[in-house]
């Protein structure tokens, strides 16, 4: 058997595939995010009637998730490859299959399982139906036709993968540990690279960020998505409602949001996210409807 | 005779919505064939990950013929009526058929090929069908019309016979062609017919029928474990869900790391059953063991060595994680962990964690002071069996409330401690992970820091009884806090009036009412229930007084009745329906804080009622106990129901309950209400004193709707029993009674102080025997005897006798309730 592909090799090998196949390769959003789907290549693109084929690594940052560098699997900053096809293609599943193949996995000596998991995030008032896709066990993407996204119908509904790159890397390099991972072909390791940041930004998301200057950052982020709003400028408002979400994710991993405040600070990012929607589509709608008469929000 | 052959494939339908699809695809098939005409002999139906398939046997090449017959008007009818006739049908005259004067327009349908109906059929039966959870695709979802799926469709296959039955839906058309498996035969496999459907795939490494899959998983795994010497743990629900993951099943035996044994057996079990779908295998000695069972999808070229590792990777991931949170939790004290709980909001109306942990530790110990729940358990008891046992128990065998019983302060003192543990392990890292295993992890935390073996078994199962087939809790310290957990939360949100409204119930409020019931009914626990839904909501006034900085007064403030409460009993403001509400509560300081007074007796009625049937207990017979009003101990009025339905049962009880209705019907006809025994009650006597009676007015409204001296109020002492008796003698009527009439008299004299004083010792089935002795009496009374009597004396005075009959029976149950 051929030498297993290193992590930068895999996310070479799956920008090549979904190049061949007609997908933008993007590069990540500059801006800190809890998920790929984030990335404004996937949340206001999911809106609107125009074909949109695009792939991309967003890099996503959990706080809560950081275990300083000392747990195998868990990280606070990872990666996920984000593909999102619209309309969803009708060989969306094989053309998935495909894309595991060409990173080296052999359908004959592994089980690969499309288990029912439906998606929902409530703070983008969004939600899909689909599966997390097994491979012997191991969830590696998450496969989902976009219903909605900001509260508003998809039409048409797009389908988006999103791997999960360094679980993928540590199936095919056969590691225990994500610190173990081949990242080139030169002996530079995950670890080389990543743990150093996991263990001081652990420290500073679980310990040390100042939660007095959180607090009044999730106030102005939130001041200024409105603002944004009122100017009718959908983009600048929505990176407004995805830094409000970091900085309530960080807040969250400081622990001083209790579980009764939880939810209400969740409503209020849901809520930006949800007027950037459709700030997005409304702004759009004309354009849209004189490409494709009939077409409504 | 033909078969017909449907396969509607998609992208894999998850596994839990598998069965029901079968289901809800045979039904409809059928009903769209019924409405054609059609019947089908046989409906067979399969489901893989992906594809729901059904075939039909034998079904006719046509559909019959018919011939529609519509009365038309009469032959000599004037013409208008005749030409509406005509246009309605579409016919002329002369294709009218004429018999005996009438005109009838004979249509004759022909027969339709059954391959069209079934062509109509299959796009109605797709759209109207009821997946739980459904979804827009492709580039036809451009509007919210497109057609919906569970998954996207991908292919139909319609043949019947060998014939494609014309189908386009969705943009996908029918053929013969199908998939095989995903990887082991992904090509294109035509189809001939129904004959060869299943054996096709077969060959190309796809099961279709669920039941054989389930089968195959069953006896893999078993063997699997068996060749490793373990036993396989059978778990159905595992079963059914990996057939529905899998369209070839391969169960494969793997290991993981024997350290994670250190972790409790419960934690691995759900980790590998829930998040892996994996089954877990026991040791010769019955220990869980370093070894589980997943079921793959394929036969792998290496005969599974990759998938069983990689499956290992991830359990041993899943494991890891769970051992770090339970060592990490063991270094804390429950104690600890519960200080926590104050920074938790139970309900922002109800305080926090903290408050409730507060009120739950001090109800279980009024649970355990008051004699509520005693230190030894009662034998444990559920369901319609309460009857026969309970009757000679009666409340004088009870142990009475006496706080100096030894074990009494030992077991309060471990139910507050219980309780003030409980909910602790709601903070700790593993329930936090798994929120299923609340209680057991805290049981497990408990017993490692050394807390007596009741309090760790309290903390486990205090959530219990969750499910219907659930254990009831039977050990007094863990019934001490299972009770008053559930009262607290069931008077909590009753206060704040936030009740289950249809088929939502947020707060599993029908659930807690229903667990109440169970453990009162299994530990035969006696009482009150509304004086301990007071306490509770004692307890929680006073979370509302501290959160709202007012001062907590010392005296118990829902038991003690103040001024303010007895204006409003005084004023009719408040319900006085309600048997604690004489001796007690601060309906006024509930008010005062917003909250909403009236306990929730009539929802427990409600579920108790469910509880009940569901245990084949008559649900009339419960309302008519129920309707003598004021009984609110459960195990009393489900002694009384039980003896009333073996009662009714008898010969005796149904002539009884029939002469009874006779009597309900004269007085009501007559007027004097249900609740009109005053003779009773004033002492008089049967009412054959009525002479004077007669010559007054009719008893008022007023008088009328006092309670019924039988409504036996539980601890009210008013002595009805002796009221009654040696009454019959020498009271003086105005005429000479029939014989019929002295017998009734005399029956009740001994009948009615009989049933009573049975009554009073709870000896039920006593009462009926009591009540059964007055049937030959009354059949041989509305045999003899005329009620409606011109004289007014004797209708008078056998108004009142019939009241007494009432009244007596009554002194059981309001048989008014009793059907049949």
């Amino acid at each position: 058997m051929s030498q297993p592909l290193s992590f930068q090799r895999m996310i070479l090998k799956l920008h090549d595939y979904w190049s061949e196949r007609g997908c933008l390769i993007l590069q990540p959003y500059d801006m800190e995010m809890g998920a790929g789907t984030f990335h404004t290549a996937t949340t206001l693109r999911a809106l609107g009637p125009e074909p949109w084929n695009a792939a991309f690594v967003q890099p996503c940052r959990r706080p809560t998730d950081g275990r300083y560098g000392e747990n195998p699997n868990r990280l606070q900053h990872y990666y996920q490859y984000q593909v999102i096809l619209k309309p969803s293609p009708p060989d969306l599943q094989e053309l998935y299959l495909g894309s595991l193949a060409a990173i080296g996995i052999d359908f004959t000596k592994h089980d690969i399982r499309f288990v029912e998991d439906d998606w929902e995030s409530p703070t983008l008032g969004a939600w899909g139906l689909g599966w997390e896709v097994w491979c012997d066990g191991m969830e590696v993407t998450q496969f989902t036709y976009f219903q909605q996204m900001g509260g508003f119908d998809c039409k048409p509904v797009a389908g988006e993968l999103t791997y999960g790159l360094e679980r993928l890397a540590m199936y095919i390099q056969d590691k225990d540990s994500v610190y173990d991972l081949a990242f080139n072909d030169a002996g530079v390791s995950y670890g080389d690279v990543f743990l150093e940041n996991e263990k001081q930004m652990s420290k500073w998301n679980f310990e040390i960020a100042d939660t007095d200057a959180l607090f009044d950052l999730f106030r102005k982020h939130v001041a200024e998505c409105e603002n944004s709003l009122e100017a009718k400028l959908p983009i600048p408002a929505y990176e407004q409602a995805i830094k409000a979400s970091h900085v309530f994710n960080l807040l969250q991993a400081r622990g001083v949001i209790s579980v009764a405040e939880r939810q209400a600070y969740m409503g209020r990012v849901r809520d930006l996210a949800k007027g950037s929607c459709q700030a997005w589509i409304e702004s759009n709608t004309p354009a849209w409807q004189a490409k494709y008469p009939g077409w409504t929000a | 005779m033909t078969d017909f052959l449907l396969e509607l494939r998609s992208e894999e339908i998850p596994a839990r919505m598998q069965d029901k699809a079968r289901e809800d695809l045979a039904r409809l098939f059928a009903a769209e064939l019924t409405k054609a005409g059609l019947t089908a002999p046989e409906l067979v139906t399969y489901a893989t990950p992906r594809r729901l398939v059904l075939i039909a046997r034998d079904l006719p090449g046509e559909t019959a013929a018919v011939s529609e017959e519509t009365k038309g008007p009469k032959a000599s009818a004037p013409p208008q009526a005749l030409e509406g006739f005509l246009r309605k049908t579409g016919l002329t005259r002369e294709q009218l058929v004429e018999r005996d004067g009438v005109l009838f327009a004979v249509i004759d349908k022909p027969g339709r090929a059954t391959a069209d109906v079934l062509a109509q059929a299959i796009p109605a039966i797709v759209r109207a069908f009821p997946w739980p959870k459904s979804m827009r695709w492709g580039s036809a979802s451009t509007t919210t019309e497109s057609m919906k799926w569970v998954r996207p469709l991908q292919g139909i296959v319609a043949l019947l016979g060998e014939q494609i039955v014309p189908v386009e839906i969705a943009g996908v058309t029918s053929g013969a062609a199908t998939v095989g498996h995903r990887f082991h035969h992904p090509g294109v496999i035509t189809i001939g017919s129904a004959a060869d459907y299943v054996e096709k795939l077969r060959a190309c490494h796809v099961i279709v029928d669920h039941a054989e899959r389930r089968q195959i998983i069953a006896l893999g795994a078993t063997m699997a474990a068996r060749k490793a010497g373990l036993e396989l743990i059978q778990d159905e629900g595992l079963l059914n869900e990996n057939a529905g993951l899998t369209e070839w099943p391969v169960p494969l035996l793997g290991r993981f790391d024997e350290a994670f044994l250190d972790v409790p057996p419960e934690v691995i079990q759900l980790t590998a059953r829930v998040n892996q779908k994996y089954f877990v295998c026991r040791d010769a000695d019955g220990k869980l063991a370093n070894a589980f069972v997943c079921t793959a999808n394929i036969d792998a070229a290496d005969g599974g060595a990759k998938i069983v590792e990689g499956n290992r990777k991830v359990l041993a991931a899943r494991l890891s994680d769970a051992k770090f949170f339970y060592d990490t939790d063991l270094k804390v004290d429950l104690e600890e962990q519960a200080k926590k709980l104050g920074a938790i909001v139970f309900h922002e109306k109800l305080g926090t964690l903290a408050d409730k942990v507060d009120r739950v530790a001090r109800l279980a110990r009024w649970l355990v002071e008051e004699g509520i729940v005693l230190p030894a358990p009662l034998p444990g008891r559920e369901g319609p069996g309460v009857g026969p046992e309970t009757q000679d128990r009666s409340s004088k065998d009870q142990p009475t409330p006496n706080p100096s019983l030894p074990g009494r302060g030992v077991l309060a003192a471990l139910a507050e401690r219980a309780a003030r543990l409980a909910k602790a392990d709601l903070v700790t890292g593993m329930v936090g992970e798994f929120p299923e295993l609340q209680g057991l992890m805290g049981g497990y935390y408990a017993a490692a820091q050394g807390e007596d073996p009741a309090v760790a078994a309290a903390i486990r199962d205090h959530y219990k009884p969750v499910g219907q087939g659930d254990d009831v809790p039977t050990d007094p310290v863990t019934v001490a806090v299972a009770l008053a957990d559930k009262l607290d939360t069931l008077r909590g949100f009753f206060l704040i009036e936030e009740l289950p409204t249809g088929s939502k119930d947020p707060f599993a409020l029908r659930r807690a009412a229903l667990g109440v019931i169970r453990l009162i009914v299994a530990n035969g626990l006696r009482g009150e229930l509304g004086q301990w839904l007071n306490k509770a909501a004692d307890l929680h006034l006073e979370t509302y007084l501290r959160s709202s900085g007012q001062a907590i007064p010392d005296a118990p403030m829902y038991l003690e009745v103040s001024d303010e409460t007895k204006r409003l009993m005084a004023d009719g403001e408040m319900l006085i329906d309600f048997p604690v509400a004489a001796s007690a509560p601060c309906y006024a300081g509930l008010r005062a804080a917003g909250l909403h007074p009236a306990p929730p007796i009539d929802f427990f009625a409600d579920r108790l009622k469910v509880q009940q049937r569901e245990a084949g207990v008559r649900h009339d017979l419960i309302d008519a106990v129920f309707a003598l009003g004021g009984e609110d101990d459960l195990v009393r009025l489900l002694a009384r129901v039980a003896a009333l339905q073996a009662f009714v049962g008898t010969p005796d009880g149904a002539n009884l309950l029939a002469g009874y209705k006779r009597a309900a019907n004269i007085l009501k006809k007559e007027g004097v209400a249900l609740a009109a025994p005053l003779p009773e009650r004033e002492g008089l006597g049967v009412g054959l004193e009525t002479q004077d009676a007669s010559t007054k007015d009719q008893p008022t409204q007023h008088q009328l709707n006092q309670p019924p001296a039988g409504s036996d109020r539980p601890g009210d002492d008013r002595p009805v029993a002796p009221s009654l008796s040696g009454r019959g003698e020498g009271i003086p009527l105005s005429y000479t009674p029939e014989k019929a009439e002295t017998d009734l008299i005399a029956a009740l004299d001994s009948a009615a102080p009989r049933a009573a004083s049975a009554v009073e010792a709870e000896d039920f089935e006593g009462a009926m025997a009591a009540l059964a002795t007055l049937r030959a009496p009354i059949d041989a009374f509305f045999e003899g005897v005329t009620v409606n009597d011109p004289e007014p004396a004797k209708r008078t005075a056998r108004l009142a006798l019939l009241a007494r009959v009432r009244a007596a029976v009554h002194s059981v149950a309001d048989f008014s309730k009793i059907e049949g």
